[in-house]
């Protein structure tokens, strides 16, 4: 490890939290997209594998809405394998054995890195609502300053899932310079109305929750754990597809004979789903969630660009390989054609790869074997391509 | 890196062409150029390309089967269509853009060859000459549709639904007011024959052809 950043006491526990933190922007606050500053600002994050000396074999994985630094080491809250062990670890297709993994908990989120559950200095209470309004591009900006600490110029690559994917893309769009090649998986370049729409029916749900108290709840000693909980399960549907939920539960009921005419968990699938929302609010802030979701709204990669994609691009020397799902309707694979065809028009190095399954948006974090293969196959090539990150048995000759 | 299947050899440390064709096409693209290759299949010639004459070699291939195994392999690929995603490529994007064995199975084959010539400063396009004395021995003899090449697609059956000889797509270059730099016929046995021009001999000789244009 080439940093020794010591855990940063912030009063909630967070100093336990297995890997790094470190206090980034404290001579010069960041600036924010909404005009605001924020700093100085705790960036948590685990790493795996070894920087190499010339600092060219680093990965770094963003996580998704929902997900949090522990990629690959299992999640010190839940006791879970990392959520992401699968693709990255020893010999996998994010190989740890050659490449230096970072993963970052995002800005706004509430695994360590600063977000509005932590105290604000200024009023030595937690932030609440107070918080500013956090984008994609911020959270991109908070982890170019992480690199900036770690002596990193340059990315071997940035992989990401769903709004991993997003902060990939916007990797790639403001920082080409410093990421080598990208991998976006199930995600887009701007968030489609109905996306937009679904996480307004989870903030609502958090809102709505009498224990919310207009985001002061930390203040007051409650937790809007009831809203939170809806809108986690609302937004699960959305990460699965009809066939996956339907060859899972069917119309099974639940420990029961007969419907109970009432309106207790009488089918598996809503038993399921109440089990998801209740663990989930164990390990996530609500405002975190309300924070996050905002800045996944709020992306779009066009927008700067007079709604002209290809426009983030231009003349871009960064790498990508683009891979969405079948039966992903979160995140279609139309949206990830519609970047394709932006990096065509720039005449950018793009491979794309639809992956035929019925897992639906989820399939990035499950078991499919052809996505690996793609994922290690173009690592592969980059790597080749960069004479970086090459497997030690051929090192060895 | 050891690809295995395919037209890809994995001896030799790989990255070997076994068609002839692609032998003679990868032997017209310059070392270090920038090439795009339509309808790529399982990427042999991207493969040796890329590896062989340090190429930035893109590749764009119908099939997801064959676009998810040239990745898989370290290749750019994606997935597309000749007839509809070229227009999406800038002008003179690359110093070549290959067609090959393709051009018969798209809908507009004129319209394709256009964009070819837009986006590469050279083009090369290879198909099946169907003014070969087989072929035309058969229709003449047996009343029958010939059956050409390695897939043997019955008349029913067939994605090829512009087929022609190497005098229609000869006329048709000039009718584009193309410039024909190079053209080579491929007998059966694989053995090329540079064209002086279109003539009856060629298109009565020739099994397949290779073009290559420029716009210019």
């Amino acid at each position: 490890m080439a940093t020794r950043d010591i855990p940063n006491v912030d009063g909630d526990g967070a100093a336990n939290l297995p890997g790094f933190q470190v206090e980034l922007a404290r001579d010069e606050p960041m600036r924010l997209d909404s005009g605001e500053t924020i700093g100085p600002f705790t960036m948590a994050y685990t790493t795996s594998g070894t920087l190499n000396a010339d600092k060219s074999n680093a990965i770094l994985i963003c996580h998704a809405l929902t997900g949090d630094q522990y990629v690959v080491e299992s999640h010190p809250l839940t006791g879970k394998p990392g959520w992401w062990e699968s693709m990255v670890g020893p010999g996998r297709p994010i190989d740890t054995d050659r490449f230096f993994i970072i993963c970052v908990n995002v800005l706004g989120g509430c695994m360590g890195s600063t977000g509005p559950r932590d105290i604000n200095s200024e009023t030595g209470e937690p932030w609440g609502l107070d918080f500013p309004v956090i984008t994609i591009g911020d959270m991109v900006r908070a982890q170019a300053l992480l690199l900036d600490h770690l002596g990193i110029d340059q990315l071997f690559s940035a992989v990401g899932g769903s709004m991993g994917a997003m902060q990939v893309l916007e990797w790639a769009a403001k920082y080409p310079e410093r990421v080598f090649s990208v991998v976006p998986i199930a995600g887009a370049a701007r968030h489609s109305a109905q996306n937009i729409a679904f996480h307004e029916v989870g903030r609502q749900a958090i809102m709505a929750d009498p224990d919310w108290r207009k985001g002061n709840y930390l203040k007051e000693g409650a937790n809007p754990k009831g809203g939170l909980s809806v809108a986690r399960m609302a937004a699960h549907i959305t990460y699965l597809s009809e066939t996956a939920l339907h060859r899972k539960f069917g119309r099974k009921l639940q420990a029961r004979d007969a419907v109970s005419f009432g309106f207790d968990a009488d089918f598996q699938v809503e038993s399921y789903l109440r089990h998801q929302g209740s663990t989930f609010v164990e390990r996530f802030d609500a405002n975190s969630y309300l924070y996050i979701t905002r800045a996944m709204d709020y992306f779009d990669l066009a927008a700067e660009h007079d709604g002209i994609l290809a426009g983030a691009f231009e003349a871009t020397n960064v790498r990508f390989c683009i891979i969405s799902f079948t039966s992903d309707w979160l995140f279609p694979t139309e949206e990830s054609r519609d970047v394709v065809r932006a990096l065509n028009a720039v005449a950018a190095n793009v491979s794309f790869v639809e992956i035929e399954t019925d897992k639906g948006h989820d399939a990035f974090l499950l078991d499919e074997p052809e996505f690996y293969q793609t994922v290690s196959g173009f690592i592969e090539g980059v790597a080749e391509h960069r004479g970086v990150g090459v497997k030690p048995e051929q090192s060895a000759k | 890196m050891n690809v295995g299947d395919g037209g890809i050899s994995a001896n030799d440390g790989g990255h070997v062409l076994k068609r002839r064709d692609l032998e003679i096409i990868a032997g017209m693209i310059a070392d270090g150029s920038r090439a795009l290759d339509i309808g790529c299949g399982d990427g042999a010639l991207l493969d040796y390309l890329v590896h062989r004459k340090n190429v930035d070699a893109r590749g764009i291939e119908l099939s997801q089967a064959g676009v998810n195994s040239c990745v898989a392999h370290g290749l750019s690929v994606i997935q597309g269509d000749a007839d509809t995603d070229l227009a999406y490529y800038p002008d003179h994007a690359f110093d070549y853009v290959v067609l090959t064995r393709t051009l018969q199975a798209t809908r507009n084959p004129r319209d394709v060859v256009s964009q070819l010539v837009r986006i590469g400063h050279h083009a090369i396009v290879s198909f099946t000459n169907f003014g070969h004395w087989r072929v035309r021995l058969r229709l003449l003899t047996e009343g029958r549709m010939p059956v050409v090449g390695d897939d043997g697609y019955a008349w029913h059956d067939t994605p090829n639904i512009h087929l022609c000889t190497i005098r229609d797509f000869s006329l048709m270059c000039e009718d584009l007011g193309l410039t024909v730099r190079r053209a080579i016929s491929l007998s059966r046995s694989g053995e090329g024959r540079e064209l002086k021009s279109a003539g009856a001999a060629a298109n009565l000789r020739g099994e397949e052809a290779i073009f290559l244009l420029t716009r210019e």
